[in-house]
């Protein structure tokens, strides 16, 4: 093994949370960090050419290259799991700017109770409200004090959105369930597409709060903190899975490498493929740097006296179950924190609506459109409710791509090809609209990850092994979820509204979101998670962790905005405090 | 090295075709074209025999007619394009995981567990399906009816949707007639100033495909290693 000259910082991973991490350290401090991002180089100006839909859209040029590894997946411990072979329910990114580059961009905060689930819900239902078999538990963390961080996330991409809470000042508009915001959203909302409009006004009618879904994409040109400028969305529609062709869409590659790669103390090395954090026990335990296969091949060992791990959620706590770093979660016993809190995302189109008018549904971007928090997190009351928690409603013109939009027709057409089919699916093509839901997915005892014992990577390491499905509570969510679409389409105006099925097995199929949370969850104590708040491991202090991975549930909303805001955070502990004294944070 | 194939096609029963020779030269051949209309196109083949390109051509015209509702995978050119994504990463499971053991008899949750990649589901299924370009359209149906809930026939329905509406650099989707068919504009760079206007009015501007509007268009990738 080739053994490198020591590095102060080593960061796993070049997308949202790594070159976050890299340019706070490079800005603030002197050290010398070197960044291992195990796919190829990219920069913004690759994708002037890209609004192929086949190639990124339906064949995932920018995602997770499966051949080489994935996961498997199984619904409860009794059963044998089984790879996922194709990209499906999730699509994790490969390069530079990780899954960032190809992401919808859709930027909600939480709801604040979300940091407090256990609590939250105990107090208000009693412990009975919750399943006998939840995991749920406390962040560690309230919401006063992330939102500050919330506040630096959207300045970093300039979220587009209407603030409906500021500073405890209700602002009709905007959300009005959000958590007091210390600052309006730097820019404007973006443009509603039709589709959006038609959603706003349904769900004013049915007496709803719908506002403009906040975005990462810009609806004007704007200047960040950090100097770097972008300009605002045209609307073409090539958003999601696809790098944006202008850059209104913030990307790692367009926000954070530019600066990333101008300073001299940051080292960024494409096609570097992290197997092991190598870590020694004695004294408490020490990570001492990561071993990886470099783009020649070669074993490579990156001595560091830091060691930041930011490779998505999977592939986390994938390597600290490897890296023997941490004991592994045993769901048998309840003892072990590593792979605990696996928790998705509900995320759906609970209603299909069909329309007598064109919704020119080609215009558009992967945010822009309207959403409402009614029926979110705890803000409607649950006692005589036969689930906990809930979600939000939206109506969007993400900018309808044909391969995959093609072939929606309404119930009394039952062919899937043939010459009624395609009459049907032509004319049908734009006059259908989606109402979209995404809904919380609580934690459970028995939703974890280990190793698998059977399955391997291309180097003939184990693949992560996901045990989770979908429970009562979240079946019940969709039930709920259903019901109030179908209200929504019909308050559009729609000819035929038709529901989507309720939710069976968890299906590997079809896209759910890429919003993974868990593994290596954040508490106030080592028992029961596996980093602090600040991402310090509690075991190894110069181990930090970031990510969604953090989570220890999810919280309805897509998690961007709050992986970064504690990415700041954790930045912030590292640059303000630990480096001046090496050591616990808390 | 296999014998040259190529689908052979009289240009008058296709709207248009690019025709890609084994260079990758690019040239185009149009019905309009009256000299060109009368003589035969010979299309080069790059992973189907021509008998095998005959029958995913009948079988995707049945799935997507040519009809009074508008042209189908006939003038799209569904075959081309599925002959060049067969014989590309794609139809090799290049990107796919393909560890053993495969438990082919995963829950459909699961999604596709098979062993065997789209070459050889193709294979397998294009010689259950001899004979089938000889067929009656009634007959074909039939056939098709038998075979709707399987693996292969699956494909062939996803594919025929791609080649419809793929950009045209993909081989199928010829003249952009599917896009032309739906409605849809191809990759416009901009729409800011249509977005929110148009309100249940079609607005229908004239399709663009990629080679038009980016100096650089990304590298199909059927050409891709």
């Amino acid at each position: 093994m080739k053994t490198l000259p020591k590095t102060d910082a080593v960061i796993i991973g070049g997308g949202w949370t790594g070159l976050l991490m890299a340019k706070e350290l490079a800005a603030r401090t002197p050290i010398s960090v070197v960044v291992l991002e195990r796919g190829a180089p990219r920069h913004k100006e690759d994708y002037a050419g890209g609004m192929d839909e086949l190639d990124y859209n339906v064949r995932f040029r920018l995602m997770q290259d499966y051949s080489l590894q994935t996961v498997t997946l199984r619904y409860t411990t009794k059963d044998r799991a089984i790879p996922i072979r194709q990209l499906g329910s999730f699509m994790p990114g490969q390069g530079t700017g990780g899954a960032g580059e190809h992401w919808g961009a859709v930027f909600p905060r939480y709801v604040p109770d979300v940091f407090q689930l256990l609590t939250s819900t105990t107090q208000k239902y009693g412990a009975k409200k919750l399943p006998e078999d939840h995991s749920v538990v406390d962040w560690g963390i309230t919401w006063d004090e992330i939102e500050p961080y919330y506040a630096r996330a959207d300045k970093l991409v300039g979220s587009s959105g209407k603030a409906g809470n500021i500073r405890g000042k209700i602002i009709e508009g905007g959300n009005i369930f959000e958590g007091a915001r210390s600052e309006e959203y730097p820019t404007p909302p973006t443009k509603t597409p039709y589709f959006g409009s038609l959603f706003h006004d349904a769900a004013k009618s049915l007496g709803y709060h719908p506002y403009p879904n906040p975005a990462a994409t810009l609806s004007t040109a704007y200047t960040n903190p950090d100097g770097i400028s972008r300009q605002g969305c045209f609307y073409c529609g090539f958003c999601d899975r696809f790098g944006c062709m202008v850059g209104a869409k913030a990307q790692p590659t367009n926000t954070l490498l530019p600066i990333v790669e101008k300073q001299k103390s940051v080292t960024l090395r494409n096609g570097c493929w992290v197997r092991r954090i190598v870590y020694a026990k004695a004294n408490g335990g020490r990570a001492r740097g990561v071993s990886y296969i470099d783009a020649n091949g070669e074993e490579t060992f990156q001595p560091a006296d830091l060691v930041i791990l930011g490779s998505w959620t999977l592939n986390n706590t994938r390597l600290l179950l490897l890296s023997g770093i941490g004991q592994p979660y045993d769901p048998a016993t309840g003892k072990g924190v590593v792979g605990r809190n696996l928790t998705h995302q509900i995320s759906f189109s609970p209603a299909q609506a069909f329309f007598d008018k064109p919704l020119n549904r080609f215009m558009g971007a992967a945010p822009a459109g309207m959403r409402m928090s009614d029926f979110d997190g705890d803000t409607f009351d649950h006692s005589n409710l036969p689930f906990l928690r809930g979600g939000t409603f939206a109506g969007i013109g993400t900018g309808f791509q044909p391969i995959i939009g093609f072939g929606a027709v309404p119930s009394s057409v039952k062919a899937r090809w043939g010459a009624e089919w395609k009459k049907a699916a032509v004319y049908w093509y734009d006059r259908v609209g989606t109402v979209n839901f995404a809904g919380e997915h609580i934690a459970y005892k028995d939703h974890y990850m280990d190793l698998d014992p059977s399955y391997k990577d291309h180097l003939g390491d184990p693949l992560i092994r996901l045990t989770i499905d979908w429970k009562d509570n979240e079946r019940k969510i969709v039930e709920f979820a259903i019901a109030k679409s179908v209200e929504l389409a019909r308050a559009t105006g729609a000819k035929e509204v038709v529901p989507a099925p309720p939710y069976g097995h968890y299906d590997t199929r079809r896209y759910q979101s890429t919003h993974v949370q868990g593994g290596t969850i954040m508490g106030s104590s080592p028992e029961h998670s596996v980093v602090n708040t600040y991402g310090q491991h509690w075991q190894a202090s110069n181990l930090f962790v970031m990510g969604a991975s953090m989570f220890a549930n999810n919280g309805s909303a897509n998690p961007t905005p709050t992986v970064l805001a504690f990415t700041y955070r954790t930045a912030d502990a590292l640059i303000d405090r630990y480096l001046k004294h090496p050591g616990r944070l808390t | 090295m296999r014998r040259r194939q190529f689908l052979v096609l009289s240009a008058a029963s296709v709207g248009g075709v690019l025709v890609y020779s084994l260079d990758r030269k690019v040239s185009r051949v149009s019905a309009q074209d009256k000299p060109a209309a009368q003589q035969l196109i010979k299309i080069p083949l790059k992973f189907l025999t021509e008998s095998e390109a005959l029958i995913v051509a009948a079988a995707v015209s049945r799935i997507f007619p040519s009809d009074e509702s508008g042209p189908g995978a006939h003038e799209a050119g569904v075959a081309v394009f599925i002959d060049r994504q067969l014989a590309g990463p794609w139809g090799r499971d290049r990107h796919r995981y393909t560890h053993a053991p495969f438990e082919e008899n995963a829950p459909e949750e699961f999604g596709y567990q098979g062993a065997a990649m789209p070459q050889q589901i193709y294979r397998q299924g294009i010689k259950e399906l001899a004979g089938f370009d000889k067929l009656a359209p009634t007959e074909q149906d039939a056939k098709l009816k038998q075979i709707e809930s399987g693996v292969f026939f699956n494909l062939l329905r996803r594919n025929t949707i791609e080649g419809m509406f793929c950009d045209p650099q993909h081989g199928g989707n010829v003249d952009m007639v599917g896009w032309q068919l739906i409605g849809f504009p191809g990759p416009r760079m901009t729409n800011f100033a249509q977005v929110d206007q148009y309100h249940g009015e079609a607005f229908r501007p004239k399709p663009v495909s990629l080679k038009d509007v980016a100096d650089h268009p990304n590298r199909p990738s059927e050409d891709e290693a």
